[in-house]
């Protein structure tokens, strides 16, 4: 674009982003929690006082103390630390594989929609498949068969998140493949995938931005859930899930504290990338601009 | 027609209507105050954002949530309407005062079959029994004209034409013989016909039930010709009212006269649409009759031999047991047609004659089935859709779309849109150069140059339409289709388009094929007209021939189906051009 | 005769699905890096008994090869031993099949129960703190891991509050389990009119189910909730009020049967989403349903029992959705023949 065709009317992006912010209190503790998270996750491991990995035999089972804020598990490990230093593996984990299955899925969903014709139908046989499986149940599949690694987990999970984001991509493209502007970009001499990936699927955001955010919850609960049945990650590593499933037999008699704080770590993570759907539609969505 | 000289039926004193909304206080209606008698039919006409609408729903009580009735009081045969209990209400609702609104299938539940939601009306009214409910229903549906109505009875919204769901919208209002009936657009989005039919029966029904009609529209021409009384909005307030005579032939209001010179019927030419001061100013319309004979030293801009377009249908189930081929949709059937450089061609029909389709295929948006398309003596069918972009000549094939609203990115800032076919089909990179050209094309379409950077729903639906135009003639075409490009505006900002339209032509000789069902408006623009119906050309020749003269009888249905408000021209014969019944 | 067709154009169009998830599931585990045998030996397996394994089931063959015998496999019920148990793994599937489909069944009657009258009443109270209530405990529920609910739900009402049994299973030690006939027990008991049974086995159940239930009540409330806002907002509510019809009809018959519409649309996502967390929650109550069977068998690296697993689950959501289908084309008489 020529430099003296300026964009947007009469607030930048990050004008309308903070006049979100400010007018929405739950957006604005959504995004408060969000980057509350990202810290910790990128400089958590850092500042834990003690070492996640560290067991201490004599130590065990103690509930919360001011030593150790959120007791110690059954070797000893400073649960605080472990919890902290989770945040930063579950994710990458799932950061990773939204990225990836948005990336492919919102080419793939976007690509069929705009074309239509047998591609169309070849794509919707594609996920149609996956869809067939009850989608953590294929999880499981894949990773027993391609073997029990982080790696896979996030292929995994990638693979069962395709399928939302290719169909919402799909049916955002379909609908906007008649309207009068992708027409008429085709009378300025556009190109189809130009006019796909330049216009139509930019246009197609808002949607997909409340995708991804739910899925980023969904993903990081997939990731969990895997781990919680043994799949992925192995002791001795620090992961939400692993640390539930590790808590799980002493719940039953009393020390509720191995249990409560990684699970509500999930939970808090989960629930904040719920929240932030909302909020990012409103940020991204051009007709909310004053 | 009887009217009654005691008391009005339905009185409404200086009614104000707010709305709350994120900026505060908005007033849509303001101190409106109207009558309605026994037997009357009033036309309520304005444009977008006149309160016409708001006046109604706010009489019956179903205003949205964010809507409160400030001050004002309405009566119904005495009875306060504002403010009053809902109960009350409910049992007015249907019973003595009804509504019926535009998009009838969207009016109708659409898993619940016909006969029930009539007879939901009939029960809740107590005109009925369960038992007698059915004969009842059939018969409500006999008096809106339905054929079969003991089939029809059991259908569902689906299985209905536009038309007919329009009806049973009816039939569901006058079911219990209210005594006021409210239409609110009843006939927008219906072809021209249908139309015609819808009002002609509501006119009918409002005549044998011995009921008053309120008809709000934004078309004075359809006001005209159904409507006794006529009251004129503006922004909330009534301007004008009086009888739909004195509005046409005598108006006093600036609005009013703006209005009733804007609406296309009777007009001489595109000028007198305008109002009085900006048509003084326009460019003479003399420099617009040479470009006829300029064109014609040259070949035929575009030919069409032969074009056809069929879609391929979906197998139905029994079709593939059975092995037979999907039935295809022929949506074109093979016409040929000519358009001369600097000629304005209209094309008209109504909704499914293919006019939509053969435009697209010109545009080479659209593949044709089979045929020839010629553009400047070269065949560009031959070149697929997806290579056509590429070509050469697609910056000389250019089209303004139908919903201004639908054909702007809305990502996009008017600058943006309008710069694209500059920088893929003229390859303009140099940024000052751009501006030039931007900033040329905003006057020539007389968009302010201000509103360049503004995004399209910060605009109104005139500056859209200017913007649309803008983007199409920036890569200076020879042809340029128009499809419906006035439908979604208001009257008055299409005069103006219209006109726009015209001295746009005297300075470029561009070559117009205007795709519409408006005959009035094909008449003001166009100097040859080409009437398409079910895939065919069934009629084509100069305008003026065609409509004084037409020869074709669907050509003659479309003509009659027309409004026809009382204009001075009906009362003299020697109309000219024109001639009306 | 118009609904026949269009049930048996259903039929027909699952059995591509299900072509699709056989292909699938084989590829799962043939065409994977590593050997397939090994796999299929187990851990424990000498180097002999792997190429004792690879000939016996064929591993050496060209695939397509393999793929026949997989499918004739499958038709005549061999779905291979399970090393765990020893049993073969059909017998295994089919003998825990009713307990997980008991748990699913009565969880999604705790949810729909709960999630449709507080999706309504967050549509008919729009915006108010009512609203907001409901959308935020949905958006809990959303968040909540079912395994972590499912543990906190054991510690407050078995280790706090002592109110239900501990969780072992089924049934509590005392009780035996009911003379077979469905394989639910809550129906089996009845049946036989043995209430003491009846009540065990609805103790049992009950806590694990709302765990379950938990996580499909936000996709079902959501739902419901957009789905009333939309029909409330359509234009032929507007033409319902307009003909004076009462708040009640409009409500009950006007809106909440067309909301229902995209409500059994949804169902089919949330018995994807329940299956899978049917896993989850059999782990934390050990039920001893296919769940739990898959569970042991990953652990024991027992790769024929987790390939007839993922089979068994995939038809059984294939037989859930064509239900969901069915009950759609009843509810909905816009379906056409070739819609």
């Amino acid at each position: 674009m020529a430099s003296t065709i300026k964009p947007a009317g009469n607030q930048t992006f990050f004008g309308h982003a903070r006049y979100v912010v400010m007018s929405n209190p739950v957006t604005l503790i959504a995004m408060s929690l969000f980057l509350l998270i990202i810290i910790i996750a990128i400089f958590g491991p850092y500042m834990v006082p003690y070492d996640p990995l560290a067991s201490s035999a004599g130590n065990a089972l103690q509930p919360p103390s001011w030593q150790h804020w959120f007791g110690t598990d059954q070797l000893g490990r400073d649960v605080f630390s472990r919890v902290i230093v989770a945040t930063r593996l579950d994710l990458i984990i799932s950061v990773s594989a939204v990225a990836m299955s948005f990336v492919v899925g919102a080419s793939i969903g976007g690509i069929a929609g705009y074309q239509g014709g047998w591609l169309d139908s070849v794509v919707g046989r594609f996920l149609d498949t996956i869809m067939a499986f009850p989608l953590f149940v294929l999880a499981m599949g894949i990773v027993a068969a391609s073997g029990n690694t982080v790696q896979n987990v996030v292929i995994a999970t990638a693979i069962i998140n395709l399928p939302f984001y290719a169909r919402v991509a799909r049916s955002e493209v379909v609908v906007r493949r008649q309207a009068g502007w992708v027409q008429a970009a085709q009378l300025a001499g556009n190109g189809p995938m130009r006019i796909l990936f330049g216009r139509v699927l930019p246009n197609a955001l808002p949607p997909m931005m409340v995708q991804i955010s739910l899925n980023m919850g969904w993903a990081i609960l997939n990731a969990a859930g895997l781990s919680f049945i043994g799949l992925g990650v192995r002791p001795p590593t620090a992961e939400w899930g692993i640390m539930v499933a590790e808590g799980a037999g002493y719940i039953i008699s009393g020390e509720w504290w191995l249990v409560l704080f990684p699970g509500a770590a999930l939970m808090i993570a989960v629930f904040t990338f719920n929240l932030l759907g909302d909020g990012l539609r409103d940020m991204v969505d051009p007709q909310r601009r004053t | 027609m009887k009217k009654s000289t005691i008391l009005p039926l339905l009185a409404v004193k200086n009614l104000t209507v707010q709305f709350k909304t994120r900026l505060g206080e908005v007033t849509a209606v303001d101190d409106i105050s109207l009558s309605l008698k026994l037997g009357e039919t009033m036309g309520v006409v304005g444009e977008s954002g006149s309160g016409k609408s708001v006046t109604s729903y706010a009489i019956l009580g179903i205003l949205d949530k964010a809507g409160f009735v400030s001050g004002g009081t309405a009566t119904y045969s005495g009875i306060e309407l504002l403010p009053t209990r809902e109960a009350t209400m409910r049992d007015i609702r249907g019973r003595e005062i009804s509504m019926i609104f535009q998009n009838p299938r969207a009016a109708l539940n659409p898993i619940r079959t016909v006969g029930d939601q009539i007879s939901d009306v009939l029960l809740e009214h107590a005109q009925c029994t369960r038992d007698t409910a059915r004969a009842k229903t059939i018969q409500a549906l006999k008096n809106v004209k339905i054929r079969d109505p003991e089939q029809r009875v059991d259908a569902y919204p689906f299985e209905l034409s536009g038309g007919m769901c329009q009806r049973v919208v009816i039939a569901m209002a006058l079911a219990c013989k209210p005594k006021i009936l409210i239409a609110d657009e009843p006939t927008t989005g219906l072809d021209v016909t249908t139309q015609r039919a819808v009002m002609d029966l509501i006119v009918e029904l409002t005549r044998s039930n011995g009921m008053a009609t309120i008809l709000i529209t934004h078309d004075l021409g359809l006001a005209g010709q159904y409507c006794d009384e006529i009251t004129v909005m503006e922004k909330g307030k009534i301007v004008e009212s009086g009888s739909s005579k004195q509005i046409f032939t005598a108006p006093t209001h600036a609005y009013t006269k703006k209005l009733v010179r804007a609406t296309p019927h009777g007009a001489l030419n595109a000028r007198d649409l305008l109002p009085e001061d900006l048509a003084a100013k326009a460019l003479p319309l003399d420099a617009d009759v040479d470009r006829l004979i300029k064109g014609r030293r040259h070949g035929p801009l575009l030919e069409l031999e032969s074009l056809k377009k069929s879609f391929k249908g979906q197998k139905s189930f029994l079709e593939f047991v059975r092995r037979q081929p999907a039935k295809a949709f022929e949506a074109v059937k093979g016409i040929d047609l000519k358009i001369w450089p600097s000629e304005s061609v209209g094309l008209v029909g109504e909704s499914g004659c293919g006019k939509s389709t053969t435009s697209a295929m010109i545009m080479r948006l659209l593949d044709p089935t089979s045929g020839v398309i010629r553009f400047k003596g070269q065949d560009i069918s031959l070149v697929s859709r997806e290579a056509f972009v590429r070509s050469p000549t697609r910056a000389s094939l250019q089209m303004v779309f139908q919903d201004p609203s639908e054909s702007l990115n809305p990502r996009f800032t008017a600058a943006q849109s309008i710069a694209d076919p500059l920088i893929r089909l003229m390859g303009m990179r140099d940024s000052v150069a751009m501006t030039e050209r931007l900033h040329e094309l905003a006057q020539m379409v007389g968009l302010p140059e201000s509103l360049l950077e503004r995004l399209p729903h910060q605009l109104s639906g005139g500056q859209k339409a200017r913007v649309g135009i803008a983007r199409a003639i920036a890569s200076e075409p020879d042809l340029l289709v128009l499809d419906e490009p006035t439908a979604a505006l208001d009257v008055s900002v299409q005069a103006i388009v219209l006109n726009l339209l015209i001295d746009l032509r005297i300075k470029t000789g561009m070559a117009y094929l205007f795709v519409s069902h408006d005959l009035e408006v094909v008449r003001l623009l166009c100097d040859r007209v080409i009437v398409m119906r079910a895939g065919e050309i069934v009629e084509q020749g100069a305008t003026a021939d065609v409509l004084s003269n037409p020869s074709h009888p669907y050509t003659r249905e479309l003509l009659a189906a027309a409004p026809k408000p009382p204009t001075f021209l009906s009362d003299d014969a020697l109309s000219g051009e024109v001639m009306y019944e | 005769m118009n609904r026949l067709l269009v049930i048996t154009k259903r039929l027909l169009q699952a059995v591509p699905t299900v072509l699709g998830i056989v292909i699938i599931t084989f590829l799962l585990t043939r065409a994977l890096p590593g050997d397939p045998a090994a796999f299929f030996a187990g851990p424990a397996a000498t180097a002999e008994s792997i190429a004792q394994i690879r000939t016996q089931l064929g591993l050496d063959q060209p695939l397509p090869v393999q793929f026949m015998t997989y499918l004739g496999d499958l038709v005549t019920g061999n779905l291979g031993q399970a090393i765990t148990t020893g049993q073969p793994v059909l017998q295994e599937l089919i003998s825990r099949m009713p307990a997980s489909l008991e748990l699913t069944l009565f969880a999604l009657l705790i949810s729909l129960s709960i999630s449709i009258p507080l999706g309504i009443l967050a549509a008919t109270h729009q915006d108010t703190w009512i609203d907001q209530l409901c959308r935020f405990v949905v958006t809990a529920g959303v968040s909540l891991p079912t395994f972590f609910t499912g543990l906190l739900l054991v510690y407050v009402f078995y280790f706090l509050l002592g109110w239900a049994p501990p969780p072992l299973g089924r049934l509590d030690i005392i009780s035996i389990s009911p003379e077979h006939i469905t394989g639910f027990y809550l129906i089996d008991s009845l049946w036989a009119q043995d209430f003491e049974t009846f009540w065990s086995a609805l103790k049992q159940l009950i806590l694990p189910a709302i765990t379950l239930a938990l996580f499909t009540l936000a996709p079902l409330a959501r739902m419901t909730r957009a789905a009333m806002l939309q029909a409330l907002g359509s234009e032929y509510i507007r033409t319902a009020r307009a003909c004076g019809l009462s708040n009640g009809k409009i409500l009950r018959t006007y809106a909440l049967r067309n909301a229902l519409l995209p409500v059994i649309t949804t169902l089919g996502m949330v018995f994807s989403f329940s299956l899978g967390a049917n896993v989850l929650v059999e782990k934390v109550f050990s039920w001893p349903g296919i769940g739990s069977f898959a569970i042991e068998a990953l652990i024991a690296s027992d790769y024929a029992a987790v390939q007839g697993f993922v089979l068994a689950m995939a038809l059984l959501f294939v037989a859930l959705n064509l239900c969901v289908d069915m009950l759609y084309t009843f509810v909905d008489p816009r379906v056409k023949l070739d819609g």
